[in-house]
């Protein structure tokens, strides 16, 4: 049975108050700002963002921060852990009637996927064992992008990074696939986990008020289309953002204790559209085309879905 | 003095009362030896109801400092422990909630850093954070652990001061040693610790705001690290106004720094925590043999006492350092700091003395402090200090070798 959204069935129904506002230090056309600016219109105001060293950091730059929400940056591998005391200690206070109930805020990581997939696995990994009632949201743009785009363990096979550059030993540039990090956060089976795409914000608002109802982990992996990183003009972001997600590349899913629904059933048009608006795969395509390289992505695709459809034939 | 509510006690469970006391509301915790009686202790008060805080067990002592900062940071009173290899797994977080300006109590237990691994104390530990915008107590015996704890609450909370400080105790030599511990009245601690309700702090709805926020450019930078400095040299004046009405309350007094016995001593050790009772013990003993020597006990390390270290120092014929710490490649860590300090003093010692021992809880013999006080009379009569002096004594030497013997032998079969 295909997946409905029960609340946000029509782009008029998008709340229209912002809580992240223009004029931020993010570069243009940052596929993960444009993420969190839609999950902020259901998250609302009363929430502490905690974040993680990363893009994002540079949102809150003394003395200004684009939020009607507080902030509080931690560290890079310890942002659930920050979620983790401030959770604890607002529980505590309001437990001893220092803090009135009306004055409780939301806890949300913000963190992007050099953070999420690597250094902070240890924290993030406690904090969903201990059943944290709090949000995660990564603004996965695949690659070490405040440094410099430098690979990470996020970054796809083919892309070029600044340290997986296309050479003659490795012609397609990063040779390791993307880890699975869904997959790592499903093993633990928090009550709510989605991936979301900015170019689907009735998809993304849909899932960020389902995780509403949930008590515990609520895990979003945000597609960050990154035009400096992935080179391409700042105006094609939504295009990127719109094949990423029809090619197959990322799929758009949530998993509600464990159990994985697609929440979107894509085109699956070839990755090549995909592929060629950014110039991190030009290389793929010139000087000369890298055959192999293209069916190994695409050959990754198909097994994916195919893997689905057969999941879906099951049930 | 009410003497009822005494209890032997180890050093750990008198940090655990330390934190009971202070009516904590949180602690996050993260197990390693020697601390972790600490922890346990706190988990079975929690969870009994004896002390109303949260415990949490977190996944590292990265984690535990990040949530221990972020609960004070939102309001909340904070104890946590931990020791060695932990305090530097945390590393980075103690520059990051100093930074914050959260007022929370971490003890450390001291334990030698690897490698090689051991288990047994040092103070490379605690002095590799010295620069970390903690304020540093360092404590003797089991009692001052619990009577630190709870100064260092006031003095963490104080509106002058708000940053988190750390107190140091000897792991084995204190955090395992039973002594007996006077537990202060409960509403003598309220007198003496009003409860922690900082306007500053916390995540409120209708107050939103912004911590720990990036900077950019050296300027802004300079600003909210000096201010870091300043707060902690404010730490001096608010740790002897604690003192005065913590000795009015419950008839203890400590100040930055204790003298023993220093009145007409020509000579005088330096020398911090549980050691510093063998030193003690050494100085009577010296004393009895006729020699005028005295011991300056450091309490407070950050922020550095110099006025108080100048003043006990000043017209000494010698000084030796006693470090149980090693920068290798330098020496004592806090001879370089007393020697810097007394580099203005017109009246500066002849000479200063630098002596390493006690590092992975190697014993200190009487044999050893009695080489200490005859090399620094010499040193002041020649005027010229030595060191650093690697103390090592010939039976320790035999028992080297015949540890090396083994693994030769262990290892070739010959």
């Amino acid at each position: 049975m295909a997946w409905e959204p029960h609340i946000f069935k029509d782009l008029h129904q998008l709340p229209r108050e912002e809580h992240v506002f223009p004029g931020t230090p993010l570069c243009a056309g940052c596929g993960g700002l444009e993420s969190l600016r839609l999950a902020s219109k259901v998250l609302g105001s009363h929430v502490v963002y905690i974040n993680a060293a990363g893009c994002f950091t540079n949102l809150a730059i003394f003395p200004f921060t684009p939020l009607d929400a507080s902030w509080l940056y931690t560290t890079m591998g310890s942002a659930p852990a920050g979620a983790q005391g401030v959770r604890d200690a607002l529980d505590v206070l309001i437990a001893k009637g220092r803090l009135p109930k009306e004055e409780d805020v939301n806890v949300v990581v913000v963190a992007g996927d050099g953070s999420t997939y690597d250094m902070a696995l240890s924290s993030t990994s406690g904090a969903i064992t201990r059943k944290l009632n709090f949000y995660y949201f990564c603004y996965d743009n695949e690659a070490y992008g405040n440094t410099g785009v430098q690979l990470s363990p996020a970054t796809p096979y083919g892309a070029r990074t600044t340290t997986s550059p296309c050479t003659v030993q490795h012609p397609a540039g990063t040779m390791q696939e993307k880890k699975d990090i869904f997959e790592i956060w499903r093993a633990h089976k928090p009550p709510y986990m989605a991936t979301v795409s900015p170019r689907f914000p009735l998809d993304l608002e849909e899932k960020f008020a389902r995780a509403a109802t949930y008590q515990g982990p609520k895990l979003f992996l945000a597609f960050a289309a990154c035009p400096t990183g992935w080179l391409f003009d700042p105006a094609y972001t939504p295009d990127v953002a719109r094949l990423a997600v029809e090619s197959g590349i990322w799929p758009l899913k949530e998993a509600i204790n464990g159990e994985v629904v697609h929440t979107y059933m894509p085109k699956l048009s070839p990755v090549e559209d995909y592929l060629k608006l950014q110039g991190r795969f030009q290389h793929l395509f010139e000087p000369t085309v890298q055959t192999d390289a293209i069916s190994h992505i695409q050959g990754r695709v198909n097994a994916y879905w195919e893997q689905v459809k057969r999941a879906d034939n099951r049930s | 003095m009410n003497q009822t509510n005494q209890m032997m006690m180890t050093g750990n469970r008198a940090a655990a009362w330390g934190a009971r006391l202070a009516d904590v509301d949180y602690v996050p915790a993260f197990p390693i030896t020697p601390q972790t009686e600490i922890v346990e202790t706190l988990s079975s008060w929690c969870d009994n109801g004896t002390l109303n805080a949260r415990f949490v067990t977190l996944d590292s002592e990265h984690s535990m400092m990040t949530a221990a900062g972020a609960a004070a940071a939102t309001g909340a009173r904070v104890f946590t422990a931990t020791s060695s290899q932990g305090l530097l797994q945390a590393f980075e977080v103690l520059y990051t909630v100093a930074g914050w300006r959260v007022p929370l109590v971490l003890v450390n237990v001291s334990r030698a850093l690897a490698s090689p691994i051991t288990l047994e104390p040092d103070h490379n530990d605690v002095l590799a954070a010295r620069d970390s915008g903690f304020i540093q107590i360092h404590a003797e015996t089991c009692q001052e652990v619990v009577d630190s704890i709870l100064m260092a609450y006031r003095i963490a909370e104080d509106p002058r001061v708000c940053l988190p400080v750390m107190v140091n105790l000897d792991g084995f030599y204190l955090s395992f040693t039973r002594e007996p511990v006077i537990v202060p009245e409960p509403h003598m601690v309220q007198a003496f610790l009003p409860p922690f309700r900082p306007a500053h702090l916390g995540f409120r709805a209708s107050a939103p705001h912004a911590l720990g926020t990036a900077v950019l450019g050296g300027a802004t930078y300079s600003y909210f690290r000096y201010q870091i400095h300043l707060a902690s040299l404010n730490a001096l004046h608010v740790h002897t106004e604690a003192a005065v009405e913590f000795e009015r309350l419950c008839g203890r007094r400590y100040d930055v720094v204790e003298g023993y016995r220093l009145d007409d001593a020509e000579d005088v050790l330096v020398m911090t925590n549980a050691f510093a009772s063998k030193g003690k013990g050494a100085v009577d003993v010296a004393r009895a043999e006729g020699r005028r020597v005295g011991l300056l006990r450091l309490r407070m390390i950050r922020p550095w006492p110099a006025d108080a270290i100048r003043h006990a120092l000043q017209g000494r014929r010698a000084v030796a350092v006693l470090d149980q710490n090693l920068s290798p490649g330098q020496g004592g860590i806090l001879f370089q700091e007393i020697a810097a300090c007394l580099y203005h003093e017109a009246l500066r010692p002849r000479a200063l003395c630098s002596f390493i021992g006690g590092l992975g809880g190697k014993n200190l013999s009487e044999g050893e402090f009695r080489a200490i006080f005859e090399q620094t009379a010499e040193a002041g009569i020649r005027g010229k200090g030595i060191g650093p002096v690697l103390l090592y004594t010939e039976a320790e030497h035999r028992e080297m070798q015949q540890l090396q013997y083994l693994a030769h032998e262990l290892k070739t079969g010959r």
